[in-house]
């Protein structure tokens, strides 16, 4: 049963890699502004499942606050991104 | 691998499987959707999944997984998901909101922009765009 679930933790790195993966494909050949901050805010998100997905890994808690942080920092520079593509400017 | 993870029983390390294999197929299929679906308004969808289920799913396993790992009561993946849970509505309206008027910006230049010019996205897309700019004027 402990190999199966270190084998299931296995699998949720790789297919998070995987999904990140996808992710910069679209970054890099998205026809918009807005496809690029979709698939950016998507990176952010697999980044903060990698981190997790890592502290299952090494059984180890610190990779909780690694997670939260990346976490936090995606949604304000998701939300910049698109203040900026809407208005011109991020502070107004 | 870890020595402690021998320790766990199986009425443990059954559900942290399912939740973490359910996890990872979820963010698979919602990287997949942004990859291939045709349409930016289709393609938002894509990672709504990966947001809710896919990372709901995994914050789940390792909040089980931790508590039984060190017999006590961990649950402060509560506060990401809290967090997730607060933040993924703003952040789509927001996408959302700035695909709109990108896209009303450039019609009114007279340009159709790069995403609706494959055909089937007018419906996709069906207000007129006349109508609405003078609406919001």
């Amino acid at each position: 049963m402990t190999a199966l679930l270190s084998l299931a933790i296995d699998i949720t790195l790789l297919s998070v890699i995987l999904a990140m993966l996808l992710c910069m494909i679209r970054l890099l050949l998205g026809p918009t502004a807005q496809d690029r901050v979709l698939a950016l805010d998507t990176l952010w998100m697999c980044a903060m499942l990698l981190a997790l997905a890592l502290g299952l890994r090494f059984a180890s808690i610190i990779y909780f606050e690694a997670a939260m942080l990346i976490a936090l920092t995606g949604f304000v520079s998701t939300v910049a991104l698109t203040k900026f593509l809407m208005r011109g400017e991020v502070i107004e | 691998m870890t020595p402690e993870l021998d320790t766990l029983p199986v009425w443990v390390s059954l559900p942290v499987t399912l939740l973490l294999l359910l996890g990872s197929a979820i963010v698979l299929i919602g990287a997949l959707g942004l990859v291939k679906l045709p349409h930016f308004f289709q393609r938002i969808h894509g990672p709504a999944i990966t947001i809710t289920l896919g990372t709901g799913a995994i914050l789940v396993a390792s909040m089980i997984y931790f508590s039984a790992l060190q017999s006590r009561l961990v649950i402060h993946e509560v506060l990401i998901t809290a967090f997730i849970m607060l933040t993924a509505p703003v952040v789509a309206m927001l996408i959302m909101r700035t695909a709109v008027y990108r896209d009303l910006r450039a019609r009114e230049r007279g340009k159709t922009p790069p995403a609706v010019k494959d055909g089937e996205a007018s419906e996709v897309y069906p207000f007129s765009t006349k109508k609405s700019l003078s609406a919001k004027k």
